[in-house]
Formats: C-alpha cells, sequence, structure tokens
C-alpha cells in the first residue's frame, strides 16, 4: 500500500508556477490587439442624471467606443436578482450604465473602450454628466427613521427586507429568567480586498460565434448561465475561464458587476478583444462590500448562568442594492446563537438600503457580526453573575452526546432546519484554557501591572454552517498514454489549493502520487455543471463528488486490470501507478489499463503495444465496447449534501494595552479549530492564519470611512489599513478532528473559520486588560486607538 | 446580439509623447519607444510580457510590483519606464534556474506553503531578495522578518508562513 | 489609475533643469517619484511636464563639512540612512529614517524630495526643523538658501517658489555630547505618522538640560517645534513632574483635527507620552555621551 494521501502535509502542485511568476491571471492573458475599458463613475451618492455628453469623448484619438444607458441595447435593464426572498419587499439590483439615477459614489455611468487604459482614463475624464445631488442619510440607524431621505421611493424607511425566525418559546424563557442582559454592538463595513482586483477579458470569435470570457470570479459555471442568458446566446457558445485568481474572499462570487456583462457585449460589438482590470481605487468604490450591522441582542439566563433565551434584533446594511438577496443577515441570524444550547430564540433582522455599494457576502458572511454579538454579550453576563468566562461557556456548550443539535425554526441560508452535527465543543474549550496559560493568568496580570503594563485575555467561540449545496460534480479520468489522473470541477481556486486537495482524495483511490493527478477547473470547456466557490465549500461538495468519483473510477481499473492480470477482482491492489495482484511481482501500469480499456484500432505508441502484453480488459463476448460500457477508465459523479456541516472552533488572544499610547499589541493568538477531518493540514492552517489576519483587519484597522454624503474617504491603501507583516502577531492553530457524519470523507469546510471570532476575542482582551483603569467595555469593532482614548478619557485615565 | 456587421474604426493610435528607452532586464538589453507617461510595471508585463510582476494598487502600498532596479527592490508602479533608463532590471522571472529549478527563497516558500492565490508572491519575494542582496546584516528575528516584510501586502496567508519562509530562505542561502 | 498625458524633460545639467523648469507654469520636478507618482496615478496631479532630475551629477551626493551634512537633491532615503559618516556625525538621522515607509521606498524617495513634499506628518521635514537645518533653492533669479522654520508653510507647501528646485537639505551635525530619540506612532509599520517626536538634549555637569530641542511631525500643518515644552524642560532635572507639564504643553500645540486615523484628543495624547519618553531616552543617551 502506498501511504495515504489523504491527512498528509503535501506541498502544493501549483506552486513552482506562482513562485517563478508563470501563473496567469486575467491580467497575463497574451490576447491580439485588446482595447481596454475605463468607467465614468458617479461622484454622488444620490442623484438624478440631468445629460450626459460624450461628444468630446467619442471625438478622442484612440478611443473605439463610448457606451451609456443609451446604446447598450438589451443590457439596458435592472440585473438579476440572484437570490429571492419573501422576505423583500422591495427588492433591487443596479443597471450595468446608471439610467436617471445614481445610487452611490463609485456607480458606472458609461464604459470608455479605448486603445489602452491610460487614454481609455483620458477619454473618461472628457465625459460631461451633470447631476442633480439629492439627499442622502448613511447611518443606518437614521435612514430606518420616517422622514429619512429615501435610496429607492418605494422601499418607506428604507427598509429591503424584514425578517424574524423564533425557535422553542423566547418569550417564555424571558419570563423565566433570572438575569437579563441587553447589550448593543456594532460591526462596521469593511470590504475584502483581494490582492488581485476584479478583471474581465472577453473574446468574441466571429467565425464560430464563440464568446470566450476570462473572469477572475469564483462562480465561472453561474457567470456562463447568466451571459448565455442575458446575452441570448447559446450556453454552448458561451465559455467562461477563471484562470488563476489572485484571491476573492466572496467579493468575486458577486455577479454580475457592470464590467462582466459590458465587457463581453463590447468585445461582441467591436469584434475585437476587451478587457477591463479593475484598479484599486474601483475596488474599493465599486466592488460589493459587507459588515456593517448593528445588533441589540439580550439574553435571559438563570443564577446558574445557564442561558435559556436568546433575543436579538438587528439592522443590516445592505448598500443600495440588494442583489445576493439577503443571504449575509440571514446567515448572521441563523448563527447567533452560536455554540451555545440556548434553546429559546428569537432572532429579527432589517436589511437596510443606504446610497452605498452594494452588500454581499465577504469571508464570513455575517458570521463574525453574530458572534462578535452572542460572545460579547456571553462575557457580559459572565461578568454581570461574577462567573469566569470560560465557565460560562462551560455551562452553556452544546454537550458531545447532544449532537446532532437542531434548531427548530431557524432556517440556514440554504433554506434548510439549522442542525449541528458534530463536534468536541468542551474540549476544544479545555485546550484553549490550557494552551493561555488562563488559570495563572490573573496572576501574571497583577505582576506586570505594576510595572504600567496592562495585559488581557480574550476568547470567543464560533461555529460556522459550511458547505452548503445544492450539489458540486467530479470528472476523473486516466490518461492512456502517460498514466497521470486528470480531474476536474466546476469550482474555480482562488488560492485554496484545491488542486492539492482534490489530488490527494485521488491519490488515495487510484494509488498513484498526488502530484500526477492534474486538476483542471474554473473552465466551463472542461466540466460545466456545478455551482461556485463559496461559504466553505468546495472541500466538502466538490471534495466528496470527486471522492465518489475517484471510487467509481477505482472500481473499474481493478475490473479491467483483473482481466488483464487474470486475476480475482479482490486481489488486486492499486499503488505507485499501477495495479498489482497483492503479494505478488506482476503488475500492470494504470496507463496500460486505461489503454487497454479503450478497444482501439491503432496502436500508435508504446503505451497501446504495452497493454497488448496483457490479456484483454474485458472478459465480455461480443462487440469490442461491451453494451452499456463506456470506454476508457473515467467516470462523473455528484455530490448534493443532505444539508450544512458545522465546523467551530475557539480562539484566544493575550494582549497589552499601551493606556498612553493606546495601542495594542497582541501577544500570543491561539486557535483552537475543528473542520472534521483534515485533507492537508499545511492546508488547513494557511486558510486559518489567512482568516485570523482578515479579522484581524476587522477588529483593529479595517473600516470603509464614509462621509455623511456618501463619500468613500478612504478609497486606497493609504488610508483602509490592510495590516502588514508588522501589525499580525504570530499565530497558533491547534487542531481537532471530529469527522463529519454527513458526508462520506468526514469533512467539514475552513475558508472562512479563521476570520469569525477575531473581532469578539480581541474586544474582550481590551477590555480585560484595561478593566483596572475602569475603561468599560468595548462593542464596536475595528477598535481603534482613538476609541481607547476615549474611553479612557471618560474614565478619567 | 448581432455581431455580423461592420465594425467601428478608429484611430488605433494616442498622442502620448514618446520616447526612446534602452536599458536592461534580466540581463538582456531592451531598446523600445514607449510613453513617457508608461508605468515601468506596464511596460514589463504589456510591452515586455514578463507578467510575473504584479499588480494590486498602483499606489506604493501593496508591493505586489517589486522588481529591483540595479539591484534594489523598488515599486515599478510609482516607476516611469522613462525613469528606468539605463538601469538594469530585475524581475521574478530571472530567479528561478534555466531548467525551471526554484531559487531558495522560492523553494523555501514551497516548503513552508507560503502562498495561496500567488498573487503577492512576486513582490514579496523580489523585496526579500533585494534585502537578502544587500550588505546590511540580516536581522531574522520574528520582529526583524515582519520588518522585512512589511510593505508587501498579503490578503491570504496572514503571513506567519511567509515569516516562516524567511527564516527557511536564510537557512537555504547559509545566513544565519 | 494611470497618470494622465504630460511631457517629459530628463536634463544632464542643473541649468538645464532650471530652464527647463521655468519654461513652463505647469512644469514639475521628478526625483524620486514616490510621492508624484501616486499622486499621478490618481490623477491628482496634472503637471504638463516633468523635469526628471535623476542623470544630475551635481545633485548627487552626501558631504559633511564645516558642522553641516549636506544631502543633495537626489540622495535616496536609504543613502542617508546607510552612511556610515552620517550616522557617526548625527545618528537622530539614521534612527528618523528608518520610519520613514519601507525599504523599497527608501530605495527610490529622495531626501530633498521628502521636504519638497512637505507633507505635514512626514519625518524628513521634522528632523530638519528639529536640528535648524536649512534648504538650498536655484531657481532662474539664482540660489538661496532657506532656514527649516521658514521652509515650511503647511501640509504640502513650503517657501520653494516654483520655478526652484531644491538642490541640497543642510542638517546639522549632533551638537557634542547631546543625546536624541526619535519615534512616532504609527497605525501600521511605514505609515505617515499619527503624531512623532524627536528630541535633542544636552544636559550640565549636574544633570540639568542646558539646551533642549524638540519637535513633533503629524500635529498640525507641518512639522513644529515644542517651544513650551522645550522651556518647561530647560534648565531641570527632567523629573517625573517636569516631563508630565512639557507633555501636556507639548499636548497643548496639537493642532490637527480629528480625522478618520486618530482623533484630536488621542494625538494630544500620544504627543504628551512620546515627549516624555522621548526627552527621557534622549537624556539617558546624553549621560552615556558626556
Ligand atoms: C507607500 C509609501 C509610504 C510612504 N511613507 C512615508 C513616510 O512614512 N514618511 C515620509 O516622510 N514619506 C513617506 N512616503 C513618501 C516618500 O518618502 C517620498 O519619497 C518623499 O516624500 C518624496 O520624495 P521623492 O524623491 O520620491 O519625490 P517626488 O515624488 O519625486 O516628488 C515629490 C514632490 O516634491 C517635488 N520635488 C521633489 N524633489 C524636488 C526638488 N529637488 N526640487 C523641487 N521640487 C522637488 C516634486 O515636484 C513633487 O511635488 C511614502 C511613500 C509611499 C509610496
Ligand atoms: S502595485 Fe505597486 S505597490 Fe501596489
Ligand atoms: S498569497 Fe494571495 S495575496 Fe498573498
Amino acid at each position: 500500500m502506498s501511504t495515504r494521501q489523504f491527512g498528509a502535509r503535501i506541498e502544493r502542485n501549483i506552486d513552482p508556477k506562482l513562485l517563478r511568476g508563470e501563473g496567469v491571471f486575467v491580467d497575463d492573458i497574451p490576447l491580439p490587439q485588446p482595447l481596454h475599458a475605463a468607467f465614468v463613475r458617479s461622484p454622488f451618492a444620490r442623484a438624478r442624471i440631468r445629460s450626459i455628453n460624450i461628444a468630446a469623448a467619442e471625438r478622442h484619438p484612440g478611443v473605439a467606443a463610448v457606451y451609456t444607458c443609451d446604446n447598450i441595447g438589451d443590457l439596458d435593464v435592472e440585473m438579476p436578482l440572484l437570490i429571492p426572498h419573501s422576505s423583500m419587499k422591495h427588492p433591487h439590483t443596479q443597471r450595468p450604465l446608471a439610467r436617471g439615477d445614481v445610487y452611490y459614489v463609485g456607480q458606472c455611468v458609461a464604459m470608455v473602450v479605448a486603445v489602452n487604459r491610460y487614454v481609455a482614463e483620458d477619454a473618461a475624464a472628457l465625459i460631461e454628466v451633470d447631476y442633480d445631488p439629492l439627499d442622502v442619510e448613511i447611518d443606518i440607524e437614521k435612514a430606518v427613521e420616517g422622514g429619512a431621505p429615501l435610496v429607492h421611493a418605494d422601499a418607506p424607511n428604507n427598509i429591503a427586507a424584514h425578517f424574524v425566525q423564533v425557535s422553542g418559546n423566547p418569550d417564555e424563557a424571558f419570563a423565566k429568567a433570572e438575569h437579563v442582559v441587553k447589550i448593543r454592538v456594532q460591526v462596521e463595513r469593511s470590504t475584502a480586498a483581494p490582492m488581485e482586483c476584479r478583471a474581465v477579458a472577453a473574446r468574441w470569435d466571429e467565425v464560430s460565434q464563440e464568446l470566450t470570457v476570462w473572469d477572475g470570479t469564483q462562480a465561472p459555471i453561474s457567470l456562463r448561465g447568466g451571459l448565455a442568458s442575458i446575452l441570448k446566446l447559446d450556453e454552448d457558445k458561451v465559455r467562461v475561464i477563471a484562470p488563476d485568481v489572485g484571491g476573492g474572499f466572496g467579493q468575486k462570487i458577486m455577479m454580475f458587476h457592470p464590467d462582466e456583462l459590458l465587457v463581453p457585449m463590447a468585445a461582441m460589438e467591436l469584434g475585437r478583444p476587451v478587457k477591463y482590470i479593475e484598479d484599486r481605487r474601483e475596488n474599493f468604490i465599486g466592488a460589493s462590500q459587507e459588515r456593517t450591522q448593528i445588533h441589540y441582542i439580550e439574553l435571559a439566563a438563570k443564577k446558574s448562568g445557564e442561558v435559556i433565551g436568546l433575543k436579538d434584533s438587528f439592522l443590516h446594511d445592505t448598500g443600495a442594492f440588494i442583489p445576493y438577496g439577503i443571504a449575509v443577515a440571514q446567515v448572521a441570524s441563523t448563527s447567533i446563537a452560536g455554540p451555545y444550547r440556548i434553546p429559546n430564540i428569537w432572532v429579527e433582522f432589517k436589511a437596510v438600503y443606504t446610497p452605498t455599494v452594494q452588500v454581499t457576502p465577504y469571508r464570513g458572511c455575517g458570521r463574525p457580526q453574530a458572534c462578535f454579538a452572542i460572545e460579547r454579550a456571553m462575557d457580559q453576563l459572565a461578568e454581570k453573575l461574577g462567573i469566569d468566562r470560560f465557565e460560562i461557556r462551560r455551562r452553556n456548550l452544546i454537550g458531545e452526546k447532544e449532537f446532532p443539535y437542531p434548531r427548530e425554526g431557524l432556517l440556514f441560508a440554504d433554506g434548510l432546519k439549522v442542525t449541528l452535527d458534530s463536534g468536541q465543543y468542551h474540549k476544544a474549550l479545555e485546550m484553549i484554557l490550557a494552551e493561555l496559560g488562563a488559570a495563572n493568568f490573573a496572576a501574571a496580570q497583577q505582576q506586570v501591572r505594576a510595572e504600567g503594563k496592562y495585559l488581557g485575555l480574550g476568547l470567543a467561540f464560533y461555529v460556522e454552517g459550511t458547505g452548503l449545496g445544492p450539489y458540486e460534480g467530479g470528472h476523473v479520468r486516466i490518461h492512456p498514454i502517460t498514466g497521470k489522473v486528470y480531474v476536474n470541477t466546476g469550482l474555480s481556486c482562488q488560492g485554496q489549493g484545491h488542486d492539492t486537495v482534490f489530488a490527494q482524495i485521488v491519490a488515495d483511490q487510484l494509488g498513484v502520487k498526488p502530484q500526477d493527478v492534474i486538476v483542471v477547473e474554473g473552465d466551463t470547456k472542461a466540466f460545466d455543471w456545478g455551482v461556485a466557490t463559496f461559504a466553505s465549500r468546495a472541500a466538502v461538495v466538490s471534495g466528496n463528488a470527486i471522492h465518489k468519483t475517484a471510487t467509481i473510477v477505482r472500481e473499474k481499473t481493478i475490473e479491467a486490470a483483473a482481466n488483464m492480470l487474470e486475476a480475482d477482482a479482490a486481489d488486486i491492489d492499486l499503488h505507485d501507478g499501477a495495479a498489482w495482484v497483492k503479494g505478488s511481482n506482476r503488475f500492470v501500469p494504470l496507463a496500460a489499463v486505461a489503454t487497454a480499456s479503450n478497444p482501439l484500432r491503432y496502436a500508435f505508441n508504446k503505451a497501446a503495444q504495452a497493454a497488448t502484453q496483457f490479456a484483454p480488459a474485458s472478459r465480455h463476448d461480443g462487440p469490442p465496447l461491451e453494451e452499456g460500457k463506456a470506454p476508457g477508465l473515467e467516470a462523473s459523479d455528484y455530490y448534493s449534501p443532505p444539508c450544512a456541516t458545522w465546523a467551530y472552533g475557539v480562539h484566544g488572544a493575550l494582549v497589552e494595552v499601551d493606556p498612553e499610547l493606546c495601542t495594542v499589541k497582541v501577544n500570543k493568538y491561539v486557535c483552537i479549530h475543528d473542520c472534521g477531518n483534515m485533507i492537508n493540514p499545511m492546508i488547513v492552517e494557511g486558510q486559518v492564519h489567512g482568516g485570523v489576519a482578515q479579522g484581524l483587519g476587522g477588529a483593529l484597522y479595517e473600516r470603509l470611512e464614509f462621509e455623511p454624503s456618501g463619500n468613500l474617504a478612504n478609497a486606497n491603501f493609504v488610508d483602509f489599513l490592510m495590516p502588514y507583516a508588522t501589525e499580525i502577531p504570530d499565530i497558533k492553530v491547534m487542531h481537532l478532528e471530529t469527522p463529519s457524519p454527513l458526508n462520506p470523507l468526514g469533512v467539514k469546510g475552513v475558508g472562512e473559520a479563521g476570520c469569525i471570532a477575531v473581532g469578539a476575542v480581541v474586544a474582550s482582551a481590551v477590555e480585560d486588560a484595561l478593566k483596572p483603569l475602569g475603561a468599560g467595555r468595548f462593542h464596536q469593532v475595528p477598535l481603534t486607538p482613538s476609541m481607547i482614548q476615549a474611553a479612557l478619557d471618560r474614565a478619567g485615565r | 446580439m448581432t455581431s455580423r456587421r461592420l465594425k467601428r474604426r478608429f484611430a488605433e493610435t494616442a498622442e502620448d509623447p514618446t520616447l526612446q528607452v534602452s536599458l536592461t532586464v534580466n540581463g538582456e538589453l531592451i531598446e523600445r519607444t514607449a510613453s513617457v507617461r508608461m508605468l515601468l510595471s506596464d511596460f514589463l508585463r504589456h510591452e515586455l510580457g514578463l507578467t510575473g510582476t504584479h499588480v494590486g494598487c498602483e499606489h506604493g502600498i501593496c508591493g505586489c510590483c517589486t522588481v529591483l532596479i540595479d539591484g534594489k527592490a523598488a515599486r515599478s508602479c510609482l516607476t516611469l519606464v522613462a525613469q528606468a533608463d539605463g538601469t538594469e532590471v530585475t524581475t521574478i522571472e530571472a530567479l528561478a534556474a534555466e531548467d525551471g529549478k526554484l531559487h531558495p527563497i522560492q523553494q523555501a516558500f514551497k516548503e513552508s506553503h507560503a502562498l495561496q492565490c500567488g498573487y503577492c508572491t512576486p513582490g514579496m519575494i523580489m523585496n526579500i531578495f533585494g534585502r537578502f542582496n544587500e550588505p546590511e546584516p540580516l536581522d531574522l528575528s520574528d520582529q526583524g522578518i515582519r520588518t522585512m516584510l512589511s510593505g508587501n501586502l498579503c490578503r491570504c496567508t496572514g503571513y506567519v508562513n511567509i515569516v516562516a519562509a524567511v527564516r527557511r530562505a536564510a537557512q537555504l542561502l547559509g545566513r544565519v | 489609475m494611470k497618470p494622465p498625458l504630460f511631457r517629459y524633460q530628463a536634463p544632464k545639467t542643473l541649468k538645464e533643469a532650471v530652464i527647463a523648469l521655468a519654461s513652463d507654469p505647469d512644469a514639475m520636478v521628478l526625483a524620486g517619484g514616490q510621492s508624484l507618482l501616486p499622486a499621478l496615478n490618481f490623477r491628482l496631479a496634472s503637471p504638463s511636464l516633468l523635469v526628471d532630475i535623476q542623470h544630475i551629477d551635481e545633485l548627487k551626493g552626501i558631504s559633511i563639512a564645516h558642522g553641516q551634512i549636506i544631502v543633495k537633491a537626489m540622495t535616496r532615503h536609504r543613502e542617508l540612512e546607510l552612511d556610515e559618516r552620517v550616522r557617526q556625525a548625527n545618528p537622530l538621522i539614521a534612527e528618523t529614517m528608518a520610519h520613514v515607509a519601507h525599504i523599497p521606498i527608501r530605495n527610490r524617495g529622495t531626501v530633498v524630495g521628502s521636504l519638497c513634499h512637505a507633507d505635514g506628518a512626514a519625518e524628513v521635514p521634522l528632523v530638519l526643523i528639529l536640528l535648524g537645518g536649512s534648504v538650498v533653492v536655484e531657481g532662474p533669479s539664482g540660489r538661496r538658501e532657506i532656514e527649516a522654520d521658514k521652509f515650511f508653510r503647511f501640509h504640502l507647501s513650503t517657501a520653494r517658489r516654483r520655478d526652484e528646485i531644491a538642490v541640497e537639505a543642510r542638517f546639522p551635525v549632533l551638537p557634542a555630547g547631546s543625546g536624541w530619540a526619535f519615534d512616532e506612532l504609527t497605525r501600521r509599520h511605514g505609515d505617515y505618522a499619527i503624531a512623532g517626536v524627536g528630541a535633542v538634549v544636552r544636559l550640565d555637569a549636574g544633570g540639568h538640560a542646558n539646551d533642549i530641542r524638540l519637535a513633533a511631525c503629524g500635529v498640525a500643518s507641518r512639522p513644529i517645534r515644542l517651544l513650551e515644552a522645550e522651556k518647561l524642560l530647560s534648565g531641570t532635572a527632567l523629573g517625573e513632574a517636569e516631563l508630565k507639564a512639557a507633555g501636556k504643553a507639548a499636548a497643548d500645540l496639537v493642532s490637527a483635527p480629528d480625522d478618520m486615523h486618530a482623533t484630536n484628543a488621542y494625538r494630544r495624547r500620544v504627543v504628551a507620552a512620546l515627549v516624555r519618553r522621548m526627552v527621557a531616552k534622549a537624556a539617558a543617551r546624553a549621560r552615556t555621551r558626556q
């Protein structure tokens, strides 16, 4: 037997090419004589367009075309509402190019296509748009009050959706409560900011009437479907390729950003390849964002600390449009009780229109906000009851024997009932307690206080529904000449190492090296059944689909090899790239098995000749290809999860706060993490590290600063403070592996996990550190030095 | 969408003033006419096809576009190709051996899982490479390495494994 | 984010450069480009002509003479930072330069460019103010030397006339026996400072400060001397109470309004703390250098 690849720390197949600078991102695709697009964007958050004058731009040397809503034909419509939901009474999506009104600073008003991006920008600056600015309100609490200026005239109080979910009997629980805590928490607007901005290139082939679109998207297949239907082309005539993609974090699931329709349209109309490479400023003012929520959360508890009820009412900022429906708010509302039993829940949200960039999922997708609310409330309850923060959690965590733990009445984003499937929550808590040295921490805190140092400990639990359906597929084929294995699935990859983890899964089934498994995804011509990369679902949904497919190919291989080696199928073993008769040195290479499985007319290579040395791969009588069988060692299969599988973890940090400079230094950061069986722990850790860093950005640094006018004051990396290595501490990741009972591989998702708890951990730690100074509570992230300063000021320090 | 019709004609040229530049890129002498406003990043990527140099912000913060100019790490997005006239530019494409064998820094990145999407990676590596080439002593403490990396943003890795990769690279290069 | 159209010249001599700059009212000097290129890429600047001074030999190099460190216009930040002679003559400079941006930026950006750019939060202008240096400029009407105090007007504005090229900056060497210190608070490593404070302190035999200079950046529209704080400390033994009072006096000089990175109140707190810390650190160094 070869050693098992599943679970091994295998270096990634894709790395050498990326390291040598040979990665191919959208802007790297060499296109013949491409034209370049640039946009005119609204400088106003809300305005009526009186007129647009494109004459000077059209005349500008090097300009191929200028588009406004008036000359984009069938595209001049509201773009699709991707996920409808009954709670949305007045759903709105944007048009590719504004008609009549603009709804946020950055909205596309006109598109210029020119010989290069420099000239396109020159010409865009020549377009005169006459605006009539309207009043705006960007504060969501004020926006829902009567009399606030409306983003959309038909949405009273700017409410885009209102939804209530109830589990158990919360009123009764609150009536019985011995203690109630109620807090208001706020998480601010942020953005995914992948290092590669969004990018689209398109080529129309006049001869074959085929459209090829390269898009740094997380959802090539969905995009293809959308493009075909909107551009009125046959699906077969549209090929979408997501080449190497420089990070996505949710922003690149969203479709359509206007350019994703306009660039293909322009390529078709102009008969030249066209590309649009979003620049950083545009990524800030044009691409989807997320996070602002204000929660009022209440916990009903017994004296013992047992939480018997939870009520949460929150406002969710959806920006000017709601193309992705209520997904973010719904995930937040269904994650609100975290890992705790809390049997009675009432959770309500209002999604609020503001004249800002649209909100769609960003890594975490509502979970960081929900986690911040429940975890800060648990800390508060602990304080109120005089119980230690670890103990209050211990008393409320769902026990290992209580799984599966359903929350009747709460429907997750997949439309299915929330059911936490498995976990060892108490064990995780004990691990973090030990790793943080929590038992001795109070003494350490005390000791350094004399030197004017303020240490704090923070912790927070999270749960994450991962691996959502509906389904993904896998296609596996053993190459007849090389014996290498080709694998396809319908996702695209933005750095998660799909090519390696999927290779590991297949390698185990077929007895080959992961390096000999070539995963090709992100190309609708390679495989076009599936959904997309989001919601921490790749390993769970595609992973299991590929696993199922590989087992079919394994069976086919064994059967054919048994025939060729004139042995019993039960005696065949696959390892080292060949099929072996167990306990002997008789073997046939996989390449030969693959060749022999394809009844050939001509033997034009060595593999084919080699295959003839063995008995036939099939023992049937009749025509060369047996009735009902397919040639080759190849299969496709699909996996559709019954419901989400719930990963979880607990993070803790030790921080030092300097009350003079109001700075927070994270001295230690620990994650205990459980995503079920790990395919590649190295990659899991990388995902967690990255998530934590993004979480630390959200906890301490990153905030989109919308001015009251709706202008984004920090649409750049100078003022939007994405952390460098100097701002991120070492991160220790420790694993628990509780297999998910829901799927054959026992895996759960990990993509988003790292970022969820961080805000709550940091706020908890800073609060702990500054308690002796009477600084009070920290219920808002990012938690800035100025906020610490203000808290100390109020405390007279 | 109709497509079988005459395509629009337009002036293919821009009115940019140009200049003749002559610079050495990865050891090869390059002589071209370029617009005076062309950024070195665009020149390398689109005129020379050296797309390993990435562009993440075009305002100097992210470091994706880092190359060496006369042996020193520099932002190619904050350099006009005109300013690079007469210089020697080194890009990520020059690091691995002819046969594709990775440079020790690249090897260290691979071993340490120091890249995910790989978009920041060439700039990261060129920055480290530039620093390793300086005569100044290297500070390989955690803080020292983080300071070396600061100036290059990575959104994927949380930097933990990049710090480890620098340490490993120093080992492979006999710098510890 | 691509630069707008402009013309470009790269003269070989200062004389040609001065003529070129004077030839067009919308011409600008291009030095390292580390501030100008971002502005061009964002199309916040639209010069009609860029005069690139990098090939002018007369504008290169660092020399030390008559108690002055003379830094020519094309000296990159990193050159000054690593220059061993400068480290000896004035260790404050290297210590401060390490806080300017990151190495790849310092490899290209120039010291004089930073002075001409005159960001109110920049470190190099603070050093010039703190040490009492000057900038030498040359234009069609000749050469003149402008003292630091007069050079910086407000954020991004200096006493240099549009048609003048700054040819060199002069930083005094550290007065004998003095201690020095610089630190700043940034949200991220290498960012412009929320506030930065530099101190130069000399003590008499009894341990009293007989010469003390303090300056801050990030707290006003230009770098400032903290004269009130200097007064309070001068002649004292720099005890806790004096440091506290000086910190408060320095905080009172903070005029920067609330912005997205810091409130005025927060900047005040930071400046007060940095003044206390920097004076103490400079004094400690002075003691070892006496
Ligand atoms: C990411 C990043 C971070 C940074 N962080 C910091 C920081 O923390 N602290 C800091 O101080 N700076 C910082 N900078 C700016 C950097 O220090 C610049 O290099 C410096 O401010 C300008 O120098 P330069 O040679 O690049 O000037 P340029 O960009 O070439 O010019 C800047 C301005 O000065 C004028 N100018 C330049 N030289 C002359 C001259 N000799 N005569 C007349 N006019 C001239 C130009 O016309 C232009 O208006 C940062 C820059 C970046 C990109
Ligand atoms: S692209 Fe040059 S620093 Fe970001
Ligand atoms: S690996 Fe993706 S940005 Fe660094």
